[in-house]
């Protein structure tokens, strides 16, 4: 009994001398769609940038090496929570960065409360990932389909656009933001005729194309993502669809723009949390990318960026990765960098930051390559995410 | 206004329209597969990968070369078909004696050889490529708007379709080529040279492929997922049709695509799910399931239930024949 106690004495006093890092490094995973529809917004730039966040704090935190690793989840839940669970048991993952695909998220985000492990979903959009499924070690980092709907939906509705018609993607993203949006969009004195739902990856969009505009609604709201929007968008113009209503594409990202191109996107709104050319330390860092990716990065990367540095920085500051104590640090920091100012909110690990309502530039605006968006309004945090008033986090007190 | 199924008939006239258009592709790629298998014996998985290569190689010649759309629609199957005749010189033509497994395997293999060079170069999001001036425009059918476009790819893949079929069933050359595949010995014997026959066959079929994705580049985004996202439904559709029959794969390409987009407009389901929501109510759960399944979100997977259906009624296919 005495020399446990000695013993447990020792050992606290040595650890409390240097800093607690379990397995001698400090491991990061990250989890994305590095091949299929979303492999734009995040994948291989997504890598990088959280490359780049390790090596501008010299590959160290708390005295210790950083190790990253990265997989693919190929938008499969499955795939995605068996890898974490390998990662947190086997690879001695500390912190687990969720990419694009909110099914994938909701999925690894139950793996590491189960493990107790700090989870930060950057990609993802369902809002409840800090809402009714909610954990103490989920992070939502970068945005959620509120943001959108308060973005976008807001806007719209506000412009004129009472009536909406939803093409949704058939999967949890899908579906919340949809909801989300509906009820921004009755809020504000608008309705809903209808909405259709549409397999992840379909490559043919005017069958329901057509079905949108036979409700006579005058806004067709997008609640899909990536390659879903781009095809849609492109069959819309083909099919006249645009000339009767309005498309709002609810989640969309400068690499969608890009490849859709100026002339089809003109005019469109679009709720972002960052834009590359928002200030002049977002170009900087934008440039940076650009040489190494030959593209500028989406909202996504660069949160990836910030995040993963946000992480470390708190590690640092608590001399350990036990995840308990670095959640609460990340949590106790303001965030201050080139992609936003803001906070983790302490209930529900929702990032609240300001949102921007933009809308893409006609091709005579646009005065260099990828020079895409006019920042309409910035929306502050507090009105862009959900209020904890309303939240059915159950860690949420009231 | 007459309605069927909750459907009003001109909006279900647009959808049977649009059905046909993919039915199109899906017939398209289809038939070079049935030609594929039934002259090589070979699952030719890497069918959407050469569809993909021909929709970009439309892209690059417009890009790069300044070449418009009618010359990559000639210029682009022929490109693929020399690429088809490099992978069956080199590869394919040492597992025609082995099991179907080993050709799949090495077909799905240059799948992701050639996706994943497409990928690292191009990315995901796809090029843009515009519809061709002549053909731009839509024109009003009265029960719907038709991009001309649209229109277009459904005439010219009938006729390519019709065509291939027509040049097998009915030519001498056509007459070789069928009689290569039932005892390529004999043939060999009259002084026909099989070998070469079988090499212009694959390159023909792929050809195919390239040519549906000249005429896909406009509808969709040219990307590199562009033939994965089809290929597995119209892996469907040979098997639904009967391996290696080539009206088969034509009519049942055209019919799924209709079929489907049946679904996507929910009369599919509303017809399926009627009579139990006149016995048991409406929103019973019978109702919900078949809804589920035949409904918008099911198009990708009503394929599949057919397939399955079919599979346990007539093994070899609507049209295959019993071995």
């Amino acid at each position: 009994m005495k020399k446990t106690l000695i013993a447990a004495t020792l050992a606290a006093c040595g650890f409390s001398a240097q800093a607690q890092i379990s397995g001698d490094v400090v491991k990061i995973g990250f989890l994305t769609d590095m091949s299929s529809v979303y492999a734009d917004i995040d994948g291989a730039g997504g890598v990088e940038a959280i490359k780049m966040a390790i090596a501008d704090l010299k590959g160290t935190a708390a005295g210790k090496k950083v190790e990253f690793i990265f997989a693919d989840h190929q938008n499969k839940a499955d795939v995605a929570s068996a890898k974490a669970r390998e990662w947190f048991d086997t690879q001695g993952v500390d912190m687990l960065v969720g990419g694009t695909n909110s099914g994938a998220n909701l999925a690894m985000a139950t793996v590491a409360a189960e493990k107790k492990k700090p989870f930060i979903s950057i990609g993802a959009g369902s809002s409840a990932l800090t809402n009714a499924n909610c954990t103490p070690y989920t992070i939502h980092y970068a945005y959620d389909t509120v943001a959108l709907a308060n973005g976008t939906g807001g806007a719209v509705t506000k412009a004129g656009g009472k009536s909406w018609y939803f093409l949704t993607a058939d999967y949890a993203f899908g579906a919340a933001l949809q909801a989300d949006t509906t009820a921004v969009v009755q809020k504000n004195g608008g309705t809903v005729k209808g909405s259709v739902k549409h397999p992840l990856n379909a490559s043919d969009f005017s069958s329901f194309l057509l079905q949108a505009q036979g409700s006579g609604a005058q806004i067709l709201g997008l609640a899909n993502a990536g390659g879903d929007t781009i095809n849609a968008v492109k069959a819309a113009n083909e099919f006249g669809i645009t000339k009767t209503m309005k498309l709002a594409g609810l989640l969309m990202f400068i690499n969608d723009v890009h490849s859709l191109g100026l002339k089809t996107t003109e005019g469109m709104y679009l709720t972002d949390s960052w834009y590359w050319n928002q200030s002049p330390e977002a170009r900087a860092w934008s440039r940076r990318f650009f040489e190494k990716m030959k593209r500028m990065p989406s909202s996504l990367q660069a949160a990836d960026y910030s995040a993963v540095t946000h992480y470390l920085k708190a590690v640092d500051a608590a001399k350990t990765d036990d995840a308990d104590k670095v959640v609460a640090k990340m949590k106790d920091t303001p965030i201050k960098d080139f992609y936003t100012t803001g906070t983790i909110r302490k209930e529900d690990g929702r990032g609240i930051h300001d949102m921007f309502l933009m809308q893409v530039k006609s091709a005579k605006e646009s005065t260099e390559p990828w020079d895409y968006y006019k920042v309409v309004t910035r929306i502050p945090g507090e009105e862009a995410f959900t209020k904890l008033a309303d939240s059915k986090c159950p860690l949420v007190k009231k | 206004m007459t309605e069927i199924f909750g459907t009003p008939l001109p909006a279900l006239l647009g959808q049977l329209l649009l059905g046909l258009v993919n039915g199109s592709f899906y017939a398209m790629l289809s038939l070079g597969l049935a030609v594929i298998f039934g002259m090589l014996n070979i699952i030719n998985f890497a069918h959407g990968a050469l569809y993909m290569m021909g929709a970009f190689f439309a892209w690059m010649g417009l890009e790069y070369l300044g070449l418009n759309y009618w010359f990559m629609l000639g210029l682009a199957p022929l490109a693929v078909g020399l690429v088809g005749i490099v992978i069956e010189r080199t590869m394919l033509q040492w597992l025609y004696k082995l099991d179907h497994l080993y050709g799949l395997l090495l077909t799905f293999g240059i799948t992701l050889v050639i996706e994943g060079v497409f990928r690292s170069f191009y990315g995901v999001s796809g090029q843009p490529y515009q519809v061709p001036d002549q053909l731009a425009g839509a024109t009003n059918l009265g029960f719907m708007i038709l991009p001309n476009y649209r229109g277009w790819v459904v005439v010219a893949s009938l006729v390519v379709c019709f065509a291939v079929w027509a040049l097998i069933e009915k030519t001498s050359l056509g007459a070789k080529l069928r009689a290569g595949t039932e005892n390529p010995k004999l043939v060999q014997a009259f002084g026909i040279n099989v070998p070469r026959m079988v090499t212009l066959t694959y390159a023909g079929g792929v050809a195919l492929a390239a040519f549906a994705g000249v005429l896909a580049a406009p509808i969709i985004q040219v990307s590199a997922l562009m033939g994965s996202n089809l290929i597995i439904v119209v892996f469907a559709v040979v098997v639904i049709g009967g391996m290696g029959s080539i009206l088969g794969s034509i009519l049942t390409g055209l019919g799924l695509g209709i079929i489907e987009g049946l679904t996507k407009a929910s009369v599919l389901g509303a017809m399926f799910s009627a009579p139990f929501n006149a016995v048991l109510g409406e929103g019973n759960i019978i109702s919900r399931a078949l809804m589920a399944m035949f409904g918008p979100e099911g198009s990708s997977t009503v394929v599949f239930v057919i397939m399955a259906i079919v599979l346990l009624v007539r093994p070899a296919g609507l049209f295959g024949k019993e071995k």
